[in-house]
């Protein structure tokens, strides 16, 4: 490929790209993310290829494996062109029917679409389906209709064209002033806005300078970036290079875990594309602007997402933050002015530049423009990417667009914004969803991270969870996180464990406003939000802990305890055969009962037992009813007594 | 070098324009207490015993004196209720390894700690830092480093510069204060070097 040394080259290249296409040949998207990928998308590619071999269409038909389109609980996912017809859960086995079916007869294959659990109706299209339909989706939505690999499927779709309109027709502070007026706030937790960071940077006298992507993405349950980098890695690359050119840095950095395998690979080899392109290198597109970009692989450690740290990595120290009272923006990596931001940040600068700060303001509330993706997990019915505008209300992602609570439970709280976030109540489901509204609850945006749960979640449980979480990811420079995590900890596991005492409560608030007051960086400042946040909607559950020694939502495993109701108890053996500590005695007529000294609350018995017996239940507080006398367990069945 | 003016304490100081809140209140005679502060280190901020109170423009914010350098017109408190609350903790924390440290114990005494409010875990080390960036920032010799990350975080030496140049160095035991360092290095060098006068010397 040669290089193109202009807009103009660029833009022809992409109508001989388009030219090139039939839009009205069938394509076959496959999702390779990391989710399909795991189902076994990288298979169910190659039978569809296979498959169009075989029936000797490759000429006619385009498949490809793309980036995800986020619906990750029905995987894998199948999109066919220029249908859009979307089947989920898709199978090798499922191939043949899909090419005779869908690609040779138009028709639509109607076990594979989407069927509402409730009321049976079913959606052929993506954007019929419930989970799609209140989404607006921006950066997520090209996902699907590129192969992450191929760069010129970037291009067809108008890849590059920004960095182009940039280089161009823009100076360096219009670019700065665009993304300012876009009020832009950093996706990566903080909030900050990107445009006054882009300039400060621009702003600030030394004469090197750089740009990040921070793509450290370690919050459990969170995929984003994830999904972002390895389904359009160019995407983010294109943000990054005209951040470069905005502020004037010629090198740019894209630190990812590596623990992020696919997105590491896929960023590298568009990194090699772009230069062989010509969109990184000297004189890029012809204007005289000169940048290359880096990719360095963090080696494991959370706090690596905070940007001193992140920068300390990237030095080649030890990934710790340090004290600092300048931002980096203006002493920031090597002690140069540094813009860093997230991967979707980055993701969404090539849309504020192609339609304009306008375009972008007309998503959002007051105080956070645009849209977000959340990943939505844990005790919700739809698994997955969502990418929403701010201001959406909780109710609305969790029950519209997720689906709501799965198995007839009750929804209790929603834990948003990563370990260092907070759980928001179910009286607070209309909130609109915006980086102020969140901290007000006493949460926060995170980096988007979305963990839904149900009643049967124990509220002390997930607090000493995240604290825990947090504790071992310390870095352990400053005392009042690493030494007062490790007692909130303590105190915590002590409290589900059923050695919880008065007292407790205050010394946990104590060491969380030291937390907060006194730790050297963003980690340690938010580490005490899961226990805070937890307090404040559920001090009941505290409250029961310690004095009760009651586990409200039957699941500390210290506070619990397993019973068989003798008059629901049929004998049918099944628990008394798969209990793992042979702690249930009884027989083929005998009533089965749990040795309370055997059992160590496993719960196999309880999932075992069939629902329409359901003779199986938890005790939290008060003593197990005794067992009935043996001569009392005995069940005489009718068709026996005849 | 131009100065500063600022006031720290009520007091109206003069400051070098480069210096740190904590020299320019030492410079006046006023003692802000310090665990891992060392006037050769680069300040590491890591004990947080020495955070200040600041005011500019009527807001008040907490910040490390050892970090922050002076501003004109700064309003600096190094003693209030807030304050004395997170050293007080901050120091019933670090007994919880350090149980017999005269230096915190005499800190102790000023700011009410209890040494036995948190379960001990005796490690004797409080990873200040001192030894470490001592021997890598004055001597130059990193023969002593941590290890390993967060509350799983030691000190140790790296036995092959040690045997080299800490026998007639030395000079991080006296910053020890919790005087742990002593104790490990002496352990180290009887499993790394042994001296072979109770015949322990292994055989060649």
């Amino acid at each position: 490929m040669a290089l193109l040394h202009s807009p103009e080259e660029l833009e022809r290249f992409r109508r001989d790209l388009c030219d090139k296409k039939d839009p009205d040949m069938p394509r076959i998207s496959v999702c390779a993310g990391a989710g399909c990928l795991a189902y076994g998308a990288a298979e169910l590619i190659e039978s569809f290829k296979a498959e169009v071999e075989k029936q000797g269409l490759a000429a006619k038909v385009d498949t490809k494996g793309t980036g995800c389109p986020g619906f990750c609980e029905r995987g894998p996912v199948v999109v066919i062109y220029p249908e859009e017809i979307c089947y989920l859960g898709v199978g090798p086995k499922d191939v043949p029917e899909i090419i005779e079916q869908t690609i040779k007869g138009k028709k639509v294959v109607e076990r594979l679409v989407y069927t509402d659990p409730n009321t049976g109706e079913k959606a052929s299209r993506e954007s019929e389906i419930p989970f799609y339909k209140l989404q607006t989706r921006t950066i997520l939505s090209n996902n699907i209709k590129i192969d992450s690999k191929s760069i010129d499927d970037y291009l067809s779709i108008g890849g590059y064209s920004a960095l182009a309109k940039a280089l161009s027709w823009m100076t360096a502070e219009e670019v700065v002033d665009e993304v300012k007026k876009s009020n832009i706030r950093g996706r990566g937790g903080g909030g900050f806005p990107a445009g006054r960071k882009w300039e400060g940077s621009r702003d600030a006298p030394e004469k090197i300078k750089y740009v990040i992507v921070n793509a450290d993405e370690g919050d459990p349950g969170a995929f984003m970036d994830r999904a972002l980098l390895e389904g359009n890695p160019h995407s983010v690359l294109e943000g990054l290079i005209i951040g470069g050119y905005a502020i004037g840095a010629r090198e740019g950095y894209v630190y990812v875990r590596q623990e992020y395998p696919l997105a590491v690979k896929n960023i590298k080899l568009a990194i090699k594309q772009a230069e062989e392109y010509g969109f990184l290198g000297e004189n890029i597109l012809g204007s005289g602007f000169d940048f290359t970009v880096k990719v360095h692989q963090g080696a494991g450690a959370f706090v690596c997402g905070e940007s001193t740290a992140l920068m300390t990595a990237l030095e080649g120290r030890a990934g710790e933050p340090r004290p600092k009272y300048v931002r980096s923006n203006v002493k920031g990596l090597w002690n140069r002015p540094t813009v860093l931001n997230n991967v979707e940040t980055w993701a969404n600068v090539p849309f504020i530049i192609n339609n304009g700060a306008d375009w972008f303001t007309q998503f959002g509330t007051e105080g956070s423009k645009g849209t977000k993706i959340f990943s939505l997990v844990g005790k919700i019915t739809n698994t997955g990417l969502v990418e929403v505008p701010m201001g959406i209300t909780l109710r609305e992602i969790i029950y519209e667009i997720g689906g709501g609570i799965p198995g007839g439970k009750k929804f209790k709280a929603v834990q948003t914004g990563g370990p260092s976030g907070g759980c928001i109540p179910e009286e607070l489901l209309d909130l609109q969803v915006d980086f102020d509204a969140l901290t007000e609850a006493g949460s926060m945006m995170g980096s988007g991270g979305m963990i839904v749960m149900d009643e049967d979640t124990c509220m002390v449980d997930v607090a000493r969870y995240f604290i825990r979480f947090l504790t071992d990811e310390s870095c352990g420079k400053c005392v009042p996180c690493r030494e007062g995590l490790r007692q909130m900890d303590k105190i915590l596991t002590n409290i589900t464990e059923g050695r919880g005492k008065e007292g407790d409560i205050e010394t946990l608030e104590e060491l969380s406003e030291l937390a907060i007051d006194a730790s050297l960086c963003a980690l340690g400042k938010s580490a005490p939000n899961p226990f805070l946040s937890t307090l404040r909607y559920f001090r009941d559950e505290y409250e029961a802990h310690i004095k009760d020694k009651r586990c409200p939502a039957l699941s500390c495993k210290p506070l619990i305890s397993h019973y068989i109701d003798p008059s629901k108890c049929v004998a049918c053996m099944i628990c008394l055969r798969k209990c793992p500590s042979q702690g249930i005695t009884g027989g083929k007529n005998l009533i089965h009962v749990i040795d309370q000294d055997k059992c160590n609350n496993c719960g196999t018995c309880l999932e075992v037992c069939p629902p329409k017996f359901g003779a199986v239940r938890k005790f939290s507080g008060e003593p197990v009813p005794a067992a009935l006398p043996e001569d009392q367990r005995k069940i005489v069945r009718k068709s026996k007594s005849k | 070098m131009s100065k500063v003016q600022l006031t720290i304490d009520g007091k109206e100081i003069q400051a070098e324009e480069a210096m740190t809140l904590l020299e320019a209140a030492q410079s006046a005679g006023i003692s802000i207490p310090t665990l891992c502060h060392h006037e050769k280190l680069i300040p590491y901020g890591g004990c947080r015993l020495c955070m200040v109170e600041i005011e500019v423009r009527g807001w008040s914010r907490l910040v490390v004196s050892c970090v922050y350098t002076v501003e004109k017109d700064l309003i600096v408190t190094t003693r209030s209720e807030k304050l004395d609350r997170i050293r007080k903790n901050l120091l019933e924390l670090l007994f919880a390894h350090a149980p017999v440290s005269p230096q915190l114990e005499e800190m102790a005494r000023e700011y009410g700690a209890d040494k036995n409010r948190f379960e001990q875990d005796a490690s004797f080390c409080i990873h200040c830092g001192l030894c470490v960036r001592y021997c890598a920032e004055v001597v130059g010799k990193h023969a002593v480093g941590f290890i390993d990350r967060g509350i799983r975080k030691e000190i140790s030496f790296v036995p092959e510069i040690a045997a080299q140049e800490c026998n007639d160095c030395k000079e991080c035991f006296p910053l020890c204060p919790t005087s742990y360092l002593q104790a490990a290095f002496v352990l180290t060098e009887a499993l790394v070097f042994p001296r072979g006068s109770s015949g322990s010397a292994p055989q060649k």
